[in-house]
């Protein structure tokens, strides 16, 4: 990334204007009055670098402008460049990149609605994490408090684009399902069975959990981080005490980071063989489902049995992890991954031998890979249609740098294949925790955390099991939080969706839904 | 076909019996917290620590009131690591769910010494100043009958009203051959126009406060409408700020509240059994 940077101050010369690198894996560039679009078009071109993610910090008090920050990354490069951009107080508007870059459409809205920053050339710039009957407001401004009780809500609904032409209908779904999922609307237009387009409306679960960060004690955050999405507790609990160890500049005692690897690769499985499942029900295969779900239940067993929660909660502390596991935990550990081993196998081998179950998943919510790449598409559904991405393999954290593992890539991003990644995915993971479970787990587990200074920023990057969870803080005083950006797999992945289901018939929709599986608590947060 | 025969057959019957037989658990998992008041010489570690504010403490002079609400708690077991004096230990009870939500709620009053540490145990006793006890209205006896009538089979409707979606993988669950739900005759239905019970998670966020409100109208009476997991009885860890709300109750009238974070598929059990008069509540000892 040192080239990267010579070649960007040769480029742009003095709008670079400092660099910082607190952390030998974080470069932090400072930008002037910049140009961020020549910027991130010149990174993508000459570098390759991909846009992990974009957001907004407010800090008027401390140095009198808003801060925009766009996190890079690039292939083979385990560091991250953070570039940062001062919107001025007086003038607050930042240059959109939606236009060129889809990926961060929601993105750069979110920072609109919460800190009233406009992205100037914004193709859609309407609100996105407040619904438009929301009074204007922006939350995540300082001057905003977090009890403030908004009035009975008054203004106008959303609109949706109408569906045009003969024989064109509207099919509005949600945010109450009929299924047990999470809310957030789903407006079809189809014509006849097959979908022409699909507008979402998300963030109906927006709980102000960004700005709760701010209030909370660090070690009380921890716990908030953990209900981020509660199928990926551990492994957003994992992405905060790990930004907060970094800021803290503590090491975390070796064992501690292999219990995290297996607990991180636990929640992965458990997750995966409960999707296998769910797409198996989703084409009527409820057989396969019943076996998935024995399956994932002798998981959440295990889970309890180390961590005292079926979903491995209040285990991951800063500094390691809240408790040491003793012999019967292990011997538990060991068998149980035997048997879901052989349990697994079976499972896989009943799918694959079903032809209908086949037929209905090949060819259905095709996701090209070129649009994969546009998106911005990260995790399980990158995966499946060629984003070569794997935060565990690309920015070792915990003790993954210590075990060999593939990261299953292919090219046809169908429903099928969004499967065999899972596949593929537990096949590995189980590989992982037998490894990690033969290196012997003794010696401290928990390391105490020192006092952490203000002012202290640092960013976490997890592969939960939907895919690239990115934790980003700022230290306060007595131990408090100045700012925690959270940015989930799902915030990235649904555009995929959209994309996935055109044409296909709306029957398949709960399928290619299943496919994906994201998190609607981790996208509104 | 032949394959999936022969592996249902291998499998054989997996659906475990509770409640008739009690719930095979871990060892090591954490359940209620209970406190020795007696025993207890200092609850200000504890309140120190607790994510939730499920512990609070009042002091005026040289007395305290300790107030813990198990509405409110995540069962992260920080409140039995943080005291000392080994008086907050973590059992394995799970069976909380309650008609009443003040249930949830135990008061205890201590004369304090000149650190701050308790000299005495004054009354302990359940319930809360704060949160109206409704056991003896009239209304809950007219409920009462209400889910006695609709105890043979059941219709669940779930609502997410802004959980995490941890409270909807243990939901899920109920579905599975091990916790069967459907062997109580109660199956989740897709519409709350099917549905007898609103089963709700989540601390109810501004954004899902009407969805909520138009699927508890849709609804046929009558109806019975059960509150899931801390954020559901209180808006657990999200509490009430701008964008959410604290809690069911606050939008629509709460029938049993389910206490966990999230609760166990037997927990869940326990609570739906309960609102429709087929399980008792048990009320746990609230000293010793």
């Amino acid at each position: 990334m040192s080239a990267v940077f010579e070649a960007l101050q040769q480029k742009f010369g003095a709008q670079i204007q400092a660099m910082s690198a607190q952390r030998e894996d974080e470069i932090f560039l400072l930008v002037g009055d910049p140009d961020v679009r020549a910027l991130t078009e010149y990174l993508r071109k000459e570098f390759e670098a991909r846009l992990v993610t974009v957001f907004a910090e407010d800090r008027r008090s401390a140095e009198g402008v808003f801060f925009n920050y766009y996190v890079f990354e690039r292939k083979d490069d385990t560091r991250y460049l953070i570039v940062r951009a001062p919107v001025r107080v007086d003038d607050p508007k930042f240059p959109s990149l939606s236009a060129e870059l889809p990926a961060v459409n929601w993105q750069e809205r979110e920072i609109q609605d919460c800190f009233g920053l406009k992205p100037v050339g914004h193709p859609n710039p309407r609100r996105v994490a407040l619904h438009d009957n929301w009074p204007d407001v922006h939350p995540l401004r300082k001057d905003f408090p977090l009890e403030t009780v908004l009035p009975p809500f008054e203004g106008e609904r959303h609109i949706y684009r109408p569906a045009l032409g003969e024989g064109v209908f509207q099919v509005p779904v949600g945010p109450v399902h009929a299924g047990t999922i999470e809310p957030g609307h789903f407006n079809f237009a189809v014509a006849g069975e097959p979908i022409l387009y699909l507008q979402l409306r998300m963030f109906y679960t927006h709980k102000g959990t960004e700005k709760l960060f701010e209030k909370l004690t660090i070690d009380k955050a921890v716990f908030l981080a953990e209900s981020v999405s509660g199928d990926s507790s551990f492994s957003h609990g994992t992405a905060f005490c790990q930004a907060i160890e970094r800021a803290a500049q503590m090491d975390v005692p070796l064992r501690s980071l292999i219990m995290r690897t297996i607990l991180l690769e636990l929640e992965r499985i458990y997750n995966h063989v409960g999707d296998i499942g769910a797409i198996a029900t989703d084409v009527g295969f409820v057989v396969a489902n019943a076996h998935a779900s024995r399956l994932k239940e002798m998981l959440a067993g295990l889970n309890e049995q180390l961590s005292g929660n079926r979903l491995l909660r209040s285990m991951v502390c800063v500094g390691g992890v809240r408790r040491a596991w003793d012999s019967a935990q292990l011997v538990s550990l060991r068998g149980t991954v035997d048997a879901f081993a052989s349990e697994f196998q079976d499972l896989i081998a009943l799918i694959d031998s079903s032809e209908s179950t086949r037929d209905r998943l090949e060819q259905t919510g095709v996701l090209r890979p070129e649009k994969a790449r546009d998106l911005g598409i990260v995790g399980v559904a990158g995966r499946a249609s060629g984003m070569d991405l794997d935060t565990r393999r690309d920015h070792p954290y915990a003790a993954y740098g210590r075990y060999s593992f593939r990261v299953p890539v292919y090219h046809v991003g169908d429903v099928s294949h969004r499967m065999q990644v899972r596949i593929d995915e537990v096949n590995e993971s189980l590989g992982i925790i037998r490894s990690a479970a033969k290196e012997s787990l003794d010696g401290d587990f928990c390391a105490k955390a020192p006092p952490i200074p203000a002012d202290r920023c640092a960013l976490s990057a997890v592969e939960g099991w939907r895919g690239e969870i990115i934790h980003w803080i700022r230290t306060g005083a007595n131990n408090h939080l100045e700012r925690c950006k959270i940015k989930d797999p799902s915030l990235n992945n649904w555009p995929a969706l959209v994309e996935a289901v055109q044409g296909n018939i709306i029957a398949d929709f709960p399928v290619i839904n299943k496919s994906f599986n994201l998190s609607y608590s981790g996208t509104d947060r | 076909m032949f394959k999936i025969i022969q592996k249902t057959i291998a499998t054989g019957i997996v659906t475990r019996n509770y409640p008739a037989e009690p719930a095979k658990i871990s060892e090591h998992f954490r359940g209620r917290p209970h406190f020795d008041f007696e025993k207890w010489t200092d609850a200000r570690p504890a309140a120190e620590v607790c994510p939730t504010g499920a512990i609070s403490l009042r002091d005026s002079d040289d007395s305290r009131k300790v107030t813990v609400d198990y509405g409110l708690c995540v069962f992260c077991g920080l409140c039995a690591e943080a005291s000392s004096d080994k008086a907050v230990r973590i059992t394995q009870e799970f069976e909380l769910a309650t008609k009443n939500r003040s249930n949830l709620v135990l008061t205890a009053g201590y004369t304090l010494n000149a650190d701050g540490t308790h000299r005495q145990l004054g009354t302990v006793r359940r319930g809360s100043e704060n949160l109206k006890a409704d056991a003896e209205s009239v209304m809950q006896k007219a409920r009462e009958t209400i889910h006695k009538l609709l105890g043979r089979s059941l219709a669940i409707r779930e609502v997410d009203a802004g959980s995490c979606n941890g409270c909807e993988v243990e939901i899920v669950a109920l579905n599975n051959p091990i916790h069967d739900i459907e062997r109580f005759g109660i199956q989740f239905v897709a519409s709350p126009r099917h549905a007898d019970m609103l089963l709700v998670t989540g601390p109810v966020t501004r954004n899902m406060e009407l969805a909520l409100l138009k699927t508890y109208w849709a609804m046929p009476e009558p109806k019975v409408v059960v509150a899931v997991g801390a954020c559901g009885i209180s808006g657990g860890i999200f509490g009430e700020n701008y964008a959410s709300l604290g809690g069911v109750d606050k939008v629509i009238p709460v029938d049993v509240y389910i206490p966990g974070c999230p609760p166990r598929p037997q927990a869940l059990l326990h609570g739906i059994l309960l609102a429709v008069g087929r399980l008792g509540e048990k009320l746990f000892r609230d000293t010793r």
